[in-house]
């Protein structure tokens, strides 16, 4: 539903050169105004000093290769891993396979992608069972900043934990009601 | 040592158990942190919306530090430098490199050829354990991290990794003329900056917009910008074309990227679905809100692999739609300038301060944007150890 007396009902048109224009007269106010503008910035020139680079681009000082001392993916569509990678965390378990598979398709794909996102949610899960096997428990009042949100935002944290409290007995009440039905069928 | 672990969207840990960062490569840098920053795009990864995020990762692409160790082949940094650590890695002699797009090194990220390598993204930004801890593996030491200038504040060099120059380059590609009018969708830490530096290249009339007041407000004081809450607007487009003369803003500057809010249908698809890769509403009201020939600028982050666009709108509008990662080298010498000067003081947007211990709650804090938050920051209890 459309809410009346919007703040676009409430400006009045045919404003911006005028608004513009008292700025520009004001603009010495402002530290810096007007100090980097280039007439010539046009949509190609500062992100890329075209130097002829990209066509010399197989002759290029590369560095040294880092050793590969461990499972790096990487993307088919380059030949190879980079001369430096990152060593955090390589694939494991069955994200690792999950992954390993997502790998075998170009960025171009949702099976790349969404693979991925596969991976991480079961990653997630080998993660706790992983603490787990560490004796580390799950502290959600820590480990999702809960403490930050009692001290903040108290009301919409009780609020948010009843709601779920909430559904999860409805849900669980159900679930039971259905089992217990089943059951008198059963009998029957 | 202690670093941040994360252990799936929205739980992280700060964990005393950390190896602590080795050489892997003649050319990488062991720095002690001695500042870092929680970043809006943190946020995406610690929400489970960036693909190949795996648990036991170190987030944090912006910080400074102490080098404590080199590598056989770096040669421009030594044992006790301070630096300030660009969040792109970059090898200094690719192609892309060469023509100072530092942003999109061919030679940083073997997993996705789409994105360069950042510090702490992902596997998707190469697999980089990042700065939220205590010590971090900086490879290419000789390329991006820049020795801190005398007399710099440490809360403004941190910033100058990442929020400042991206700040700057979104207005930069815009190609903002003097006397143009701006609109930057977005009042984080980067649509400030953005809206701030409109100005610097010579904006008649910068107008920020966002959804939350204090943000609004904090817009008016430090980008100098007339600020409007579009929950306060039935279509934050038609408010914008009225308010622009009914020809369009000059220049659109999305700020948000893929979690913005707004539009249910993109929320639902985008957020709860994951049917795509985040929403892409400040997008679709940036590329409607430009006047017909205008720029629109993407500095938010938006991830693969794809996204809902008006593709019509912009070729029948005539647009230039540009976009990148900030190119943090390039930008600076002159952002330094800026700063050292007095131009510009960025460390205002730094509200909150937190030990690294209490990396947790910051994440919560500036996810639901609790306490009027900004600006995280982040100290490692070993980051006094060896400056005044």
């Amino acid at each position: 539903m459309l809410m009346k007396n919007a703040l676009e009902d409430r400006i009045a048109a045919g404003q911006d050169r005028i608004i513009a224009q008292r700025n520009m007269v004001r603009a010495a106010e402002i530290p810096g105004w007007g100090m980097d503008a280039d007439p010539d910035n046009d949509p190609t020139y500062p992100m890329k000093h075209s130097n002829g680079a990209d066509h010399e681009r197989l002759d290029y000082e590369k560095a040294p290769q880092q050793p590969l001392d461990m499972e790096i993916l990487h993307s088919i569509e380059r030949p190879g891993v980079t001369r430096v990678f990152g060593t955090s965390t390589p694939p494991i378990g069955l994200s690792g396979a999950i992954r390993r598979f997502a790998y075998k398709y170009s960025e171009a794909t949702a099976t790349h992608w969404m693979t991925l996102i596969l991976a991480d949610r079961v990653d997630t899960i080998q993660g706790k069972l992983d603490d787990l096997v560490h004796g580390i428990l799950p502290n959600p009042w820590i480990e999702r900043g809960w403490r930050a949100e009692w001290k903040y935002n108290r009301a919409g944290f009780i609020r948010n934990t009843a709601t779920t409290a909430l559904l999860l007995t409805a849900g669980i009440m159900l679930l039971k009601r259905k089992n217990r039905r089943k059951r008198q069928l059963n009998q029957e | 040592m202690l670093a941040m672990n994360f252990r799936g969207p929205f739980q992280i840990r700060a964990d005393r158990n950390r190896p602590e960062p080795e050489i892997k490569h003649p050319m990488d840098a062991i720095v002690r942190v001695t500042r870092s920053l929680i970043c809006g795009s943190d946020l995406h990864l610690y929400h489970g919306m960036v693909p190949d995020t795996r648990v036991g990762m170190t987030f944090g692409h912006e910080f400074t530090g102490v080098v404590e160790a080199v590598g056989s082949e770096v040669q421009k940094l030594k044992v006790g430098d301070h630096v300030l650590v660009p969040f792109n890695i970059a090898c200094g002699t690719c192609p892309h490199c060469k023509q100072e797009l530092y942003g999109n090194c061919h030679e940083a990220n073997p997993e996705a050829t789409a994105v360069g390598g950042f510090f702490g993204y992902a596997h998707t930004g190469g697999g980089y354990d990042g700065g939220q801890a205590e010590y971090v593996r900086v490879p290419y030491a000789d390329v991006s991290p820049t020795i801190l200038p005398e007399g710099m504040d440490l809360e403004n060099a941190v910033l100058l990794t990442d929020v400042v120059p991206t700040g700057y380059q979104a207005a930069e590609q815009a190609g903002i003329q003097k006397g143009d009018t701006v609109v930057v969708f977005g009042a984080g830490p980067i649509g400030l900056m953005a809206a701030r530096f409109a100005w610097f290249f010579g904006a008649g009339r910068v107008i920020v917009i966002d959804e939350l007041d204090y943000r609004l407000e904090f817009a008016r004081k430090f980008s100098f910008a007339e600020a409007y809450n579009f929950r306060e607007m039935n279509d934050p487009v038609v408010f914008l074309k009225k308010a622009t003369d009914y020809f369009g803003a000059d220049v659109c500057i999305d700020a948000v990227g893929c979690e913005a809010s707004g539009h249910a249908w993109q929320t639902i698809s985008g957020k709860s679905l994951l049917m795509q890769a985040g929403t892409a509403t400040a997008f679709h009201w940036a590329v409607n809100s430009v006047k017909k020939g205008g720029i629109v600028s993407i500095i938010g982050v938006y991830g693969p692999p794809w996204n809902l666009a008006p593709l019509g709108s912009i070729m029948n509008k005539g647009l230039t739609i540009r976009g990148n990662q900030a190119s943090v080298k390039r930008l600076l010498p002159k952002l330094i300038d800026h700063v050292m000067s007095g131009r510009i003081n960025p460390k205002e947007i730094i509200t909150h301060r937190f030990p690294l211990e209490e990396i947790p709650d910051a994440y919560r804090m500036f996810s639901k944007k609790l306490d009027n938050i900004i600006k995280p920051l982040l100290i490692p209890s070993r980051a006094n150890a060896s400056f005044a």
